[in-house]
């Protein structure tokens, strides 16, 4: 091979090894690119929902407010639209058509606003989800009827209302309002986020602490012999252990030994801080280490003792990282759902949790559990509560970036 | 030094009695389990344990209101007065001598107080021992974790044969609800398990390995600072993103995906494909790949790559012959965390894989892994003695010692290459 | 590219000087990092076949000038280059020209032996084989023996070829370096302070070979000791604060310097 001939093939292995290089990192961000972007193209639908303005007569009627019959109102209002659909078999098809959530919507529009008990007013009815995804997505009707979700009865009721322009769209806050719920246009994911606060604050208390001080005693104090080694092995290993394994020791363990409740946020707290004690420990020591030497030597110079050193010089200066170390640690508890789906916290909840011992789901657990659901509106529902998910983890650790740059330290 | 003396004796009034209170807690419930148990009527018993649990439950959600006790039909009306005073004498005498001790050593601790007592020593003393308990915590989970998954592994190996399990080729785990139907026993032959789970990790690795070492590459050796400033945490977020979204994604966008695209070329391709899961699997672990490579390239001395390019060598010649033959060793163990993280990975393939335990190395068929099967044999109601559910812990525990072995070696191998150039 | 191009340069120097003639002429040499001036305005002509040895305190910009001969500097981000370098007719900062076939052409050795963690057969096969050169097994043996033979360590490890190179002592690590450099057949060979991590005896032997060396190829060494300038070099050059003060043989240099500074330099007053 000539010269010239080998360093045109040396310049081109050259640049075709760049190329290799930057088109795998371009196709990982690809990849980041449209995992998001087809999470909220797909959440699109879960921010509105279709429904009928309706009036509802209460003016002539005689109302006991503490024993009122929101549903039969609701079925009263709803069924004045096709006074022919009078058999039972008709009624239960029309009234499908419909949330069930309505009647809850108007219980709370008429606690809110009593003088409504003695009026005719217009109340904004929301559909079922069948009927929603139908005006949102139309139906294929060459489908045989009993493979549809709608049947030719149903569809044409529903144009009906398209036709006599009673159809409406709004906007939808179910989502960040509402609890869980079988139905897809009412359920959302408030108790979710509100279970996830508090398996996240147990870790916080339990893992902060422990890990600081853990930490602390590793690095200042403890002298360097078999056990602390021991010790240090086990910590760095443990970070790396799976943690659907951390599920498995919170089932064995909290549950069936010390027989702590299922599904509560409290049991799902101290599995979720074994899994992030050792992240804190080694963000701990790595920020311990950074502090530099002289300023210890100055202070034991003083006559100040190894423990006041420590907490009076080097842990407020070791702070900031130590913080953006268990934010970061806290973020990737808050993103875990495996070991939560062991120990009970995958439970269908639909109330709102008051405490860290009420049974309860955390956001990623939801995720599942929606995606686990054969309702295809949930697809929407699913993806919109990943797009929360992501929020606040997004929030999160920009928290851990603004820390770090506002307090680093500079030696 | 008045603070020191506060705080010793502070110390010794209050640290035993709160680890008092915390073991009360801690077996609050099993005894008032112990308590009930005593008062079960005969009857429930009898019908089975099912519904022990259920009343246990029940009763045990209302022991402190007396009269929900003695309205619930399963307590007699003296036994539910019985266990209401049981229970509460218990509970007041356990904290009463845990406010007693407090005072006690409280008492004692100022006893001891005087000019000349140097409280700081002892008071550092004291906590410098409570920091070396929190630092064994670490230890603890680990030996919580090694000791509760064999416990439970032994009960399953005593119902189950050892080499059924680790070599059996059939796997289907779902018991009989009739004691007489067929395979009332169920079969637990875990090879198809590995192989799923192996299968997924491969593909996974196929994915990450290649585009997270040349991300690592051109992040480390050919990226302007700034460019690599701004892309380095990018692609961390990959890391970042909760796995059970990935999951969602590759069910929801990549399975399907592939299966028409490979209906289009003639093939059969299950929803529930190995493909999907693992190259989303893939996607996932591409930072754990590229991050700890770049760190092992970064620390590649500079002399070297002076020394080769000073030779006349192109920037790729000198990456592929003197800096990654160099930097192997780091890029080896950066390999063995990232299979390791694939291995233990749940949420994608629970969502995205089969559950269907199929004995093969088919990418487009659906297999199923030991991650799935743990959750699989755990969700839901299910009592804690059959196979079935103890099966899940001798997954767990395989699980864990691989895991365990591949962390090992790749962090001996990642401190030794560190070592050699520090 | 280099042969071709020996005879029609600088003719007139050839005729003056008599018995050598400059092979490298740097002509206003400025090198920056980030805003940083490190050199300033630097001309200086260097010999062929003999050694100049470049001096001065720390931070004077030595090894930034030496770094400049083979355009190393390209490697960080930050530093820029202005002026011109031609050696043998050919200016190296030339956008046309291929760094890396100038780099096969001028051979370095640097401060801490570098020795790959390979064997030490290829340690030194490394640079011929990424050039294309001696693929015939048995031509390769006896260019890596040719090589070690004249960095002097053949006697020494001949039956330790398959060893990695790392484990030789520093000396010896030093001679694999400039063996791996002399594989490739340089013209120029760079050393950047070749001595300052090895011990007296290693120095000693180490400077014995430039003075080897020095028959066959041109050699510019950055040194931090004024003795081993004065042992080694024919010609010695001055730097301080990025600005070449004073060039000429090295005798002259050391006995009766032009520049105040220099002579404060060379009589330890100063630096």
């Amino acid at each position: 091979m000539t010269d010239k001939a080998l360093t045109l093939k040396r310049k081109f292995a050259e640049t075709r090894f760049k190329i290799y290089g930057l088109a795998s990192l371009f196709l990982a961000m690809v990849m980041l690119v449209v995992i998001i972007s087809s999470m909220t193209y797909r959440s699109i639908p879960a921010f509105t929902n279709y429904g009928i303005n309706l009036e509802i007569k209460l003016a002539n009627e005689f109302i006991d407010k503490d024993d009122l019959d929101y549903r039969g109102i609701i079925r009263e209002t709803i069924f004045s639209l096709d006074s022919e659909c009078d058999d039972r078999k008709c009624r239960r098809s029309f009234s499908k058509l419909f949330s069930s959530g309505a009647a809850y919507d108007l219980r709370d529009a008429l606690e809110e606003d009593e003088s409504l008990y003695e009026k005719n007013f217009n109340f904004y009815i929301l559909f079922s989800d069948d009927a929603d995804l139908f005006y949102k997505f139309g139906i294929d009707k060459n489908l045989p009827e009993n493979e549809r979700r709608l049947n030719d009865q149903e569809i044409l009721w529903l144009e009906g209302f398209q036709e006599k322009g009673l159809v409406e769209k709004k906007f939808s806050s179910n989502l960040f309002t509402n609890g869980d719920s079988r139905e897809p246009e009412i359920a959302g994911v408030l108790g979710a986020v509100i279970g996830s606060m508090y398996t996240i604050l147990i870790t916080l208390i339990i893992s902060f602490p422990i890990g600081v001080l853990a930490a602390i005693y590793l690095e200042s104090f403890a002298s360097k012999n078999r056990i602390t080694d021991f010790i240090e092995v086990n910590i760095n290993n443990l970070a790396a252990v799976p943690s659907i394994v951390f599920g498995l020791l919170g089932l064995a363990l909290f549950i069936n030994f010390f027989g702590m409740p299922r599904s509560a946020p409290l049991v799902g707290g101290c599995v979720l801080s074994l899994m992030t004690l050792p992240v804190i420990i080694i963000a701990t020591r790595a920020s311990l280490q950074s502090v530099p030497p002289s300023i210890r030597e100055a202070a034991l110079a003083m006559g100040a003792s190894e423990m006041q050193v420590v907490f009076q010089h080097i842990l407020p200066a070791a702070l900031p990282g130590i913080l953006t170390g268990t934010i970061i640690g806290l973020a990737r508890a808050f993103g875990e759902s495996a070991p939560l789906l062991l120990i009970g916290m995958v439970a269908f909840v639909v109330d709102i949790p008051q405490s860290v011992m009420d049974p309860a789901t955390a956001l990623p657990v939801q995720v599942y559990i929606w995606a686990d659901s054969p309702e295809r509106a949930f697809v929407a529902k699913t993806s919109a509560a990943t797009l929360v998910l992501i929020f606040l983890l997004i929030i999160i650790n920009l928290a851990a970036v603004i820390l770090r740059k506002k307090y680093e330290l500079k030696w | 030094m008045p603070n020191y003396h506060g705080l010793y004796s502070l110390l010794w009034s209050q640290l035993v009695p709160l680890l008092l209170l915390l073991i009360f807690i801690v077996i609050d419930a099993s005894v008032k389990e112990l308590f009930i148990f005593e008062r079960l009527p005969e009857s429930i018993i009898l019908i089975g344990q099912d519904e022990v649990n259920y009343s246990v439950n029940v009763i045990k959600d209302n022991i402190r209101n007396l009269d929900v006790l003695i309205s619930l039909d399963i307590l007699s009306i003296e036994s539910a007065n019985g266990l209401y005073n049981q229970y509460f004498l218990y509970r007041t005498l356990f904290l009463s001598i845990i406010s007693l001790l407090s005072g006690a050593l409280g008492f004692f601790a100022i006893s001891r107080l005087n000019m000349r007592f140097d409280a700081r020593r002892n008071v550092e003393k004291i906590l410098r021992f409570i920091f070396f308990i929190f630092s064994t915590v670490a230890v603890l989970t680990t030996f919580g974790i090694v000791l509760s998954l064999i416990f439970e592994t032994l009960r399953f190996f005593s119902q189950v044969g050892f080499t059924e399990f680790m070599f059996g080729t059939h796997w289907s785990p779902q018991t009989a609800i009739r004691e007489d139907q067929v395979g009332s026993s169920g079969s637990f032959g875990a090879i198809p398990i590995f192989t799923g789970t192996l299968l997924i990790t491969f593909i996974a690795m196929i994915v990450a390995a290649p585009l997270g070492l040349y991300s690592a590459i051109y992040l480390s050796q050919y990226a302007k600072p700034s460019v690599r400033n701004y892309f380095k945490p990018m692609l961390e977020i990959l890391a970042g993103i909760p796995t059970v979204v990935y999951g969602f994604f590759a069910a929801l966008s990549v399975g399907p995906f592939i299966r028409s695209s490979g209906e289009t070329l003639g093939l059969t391709v299950s929803t529930e494909s190995a493909l999907a899961a693992g190259l989303v699997m893939g996607i996932m672990i591409i930072p754990y790949v590229s991050s700890l490579s770049d760190d092992v390239m970064s620390a590649v001395p500079e002399s070297l790559r002076d020394g080769s390019l000073a030779l006349g060598a192109t920037k790729s010649e000198t990456i592929k012959k003197v800096i990654f033959p160099a930097a192997l060793p780091g890029i080896v163990g950066a390999m063995l965390l990232a299979i390791s993280r694939a291995i233990g990975e749940t949420m994608i393939v629970v969502m995205a894989a089969g559950l269907a335990a199929n004995l093969t190395a088919n990418p487009l068929s659906a297999v199923t892994t030991v991650t799935v099967q743990i959750v699989t044999l755990l969700v839901g109601d299910q009592e804690f003695d059959s196979p079935k559910t103890l099966a899940a812990f001798a997954l767990g525990l395989v699980l864990f010692f691989i895991t365990l072995i591949l962390n090992v070696i790749a962090m001996i191998t990642v401190r030794r290459y560190r070592e050699r150039y520090d | 590219m280099v042969t071709e191009m020996d005879q029609n340069i600088n003719i007139d120097d050839v005729d003056t000087k008599m018995e050598k003639k400059s092979l490298i002429h740097c002509t206003d040499v400025n090198v920056f990092y980030d805003d940083k001036q490190a050199l300033f305005n630097v001309d200086l002509n260097i010999n062929e076949k003999e050694v100049t040895s470049l001096i001065g305190p720390s931070g004077c910009g030595k090894s930034t000038f030496i770094r400049c001969l083979n355009r190393m500097n390209d490697v960080i981000e930050t530093c820029s280059f202005n002026g011109s370098i031609i050696i043998n007719g050919q200016d190296i900062y030339d956008p046309e020209i291929d760094v890396v076939e100038l780099r096969a052409k001028i051979g370095m050795v640097f401060q801490k032996p570098n020795p790959f963690p390979k064997s030490v057969f290829d340690n030194v096969a490394y640079g011929p084989k990424l050039h294309g050169r001696f693929l015939n097994k048995s031509d390769m043996n006896n260019k890596v023996e040719d090589s070690l033979i004249k960095a002097g360590l053949w006697d020494e490890i001949k039956d330790r070829l398959n060893e990695p190179g790392t484990a030789l002592s520093g000396g010896q690590q030093q001679r694999l370096c400039i063996a791996r450099a002399i594989a490739v057949d340089p013209e120029i060979i760079l050393m950047d302070e070749p001595c300052s991590a090895l011990d007296p005896i290693a120095t000693a032997r180490i400077e014995e070979l430039i003075d080897e060396l020095k028959v066959n190829y041109t050699i510019v060494i950055v040194t931090h000791s004024m003795q081993q300038a004065a042992r080694v070099s024919q010609r010695t050059a001055f730097f301080h604060l990025g600005n070449l003060i004073e060039v000429g043989d090295t005798g002259k240099i050391f006995r009766s310097p032009d520049n105040e500074q220099t002579e404060a330099y060379v009589t330890g007053r100063y630096g």
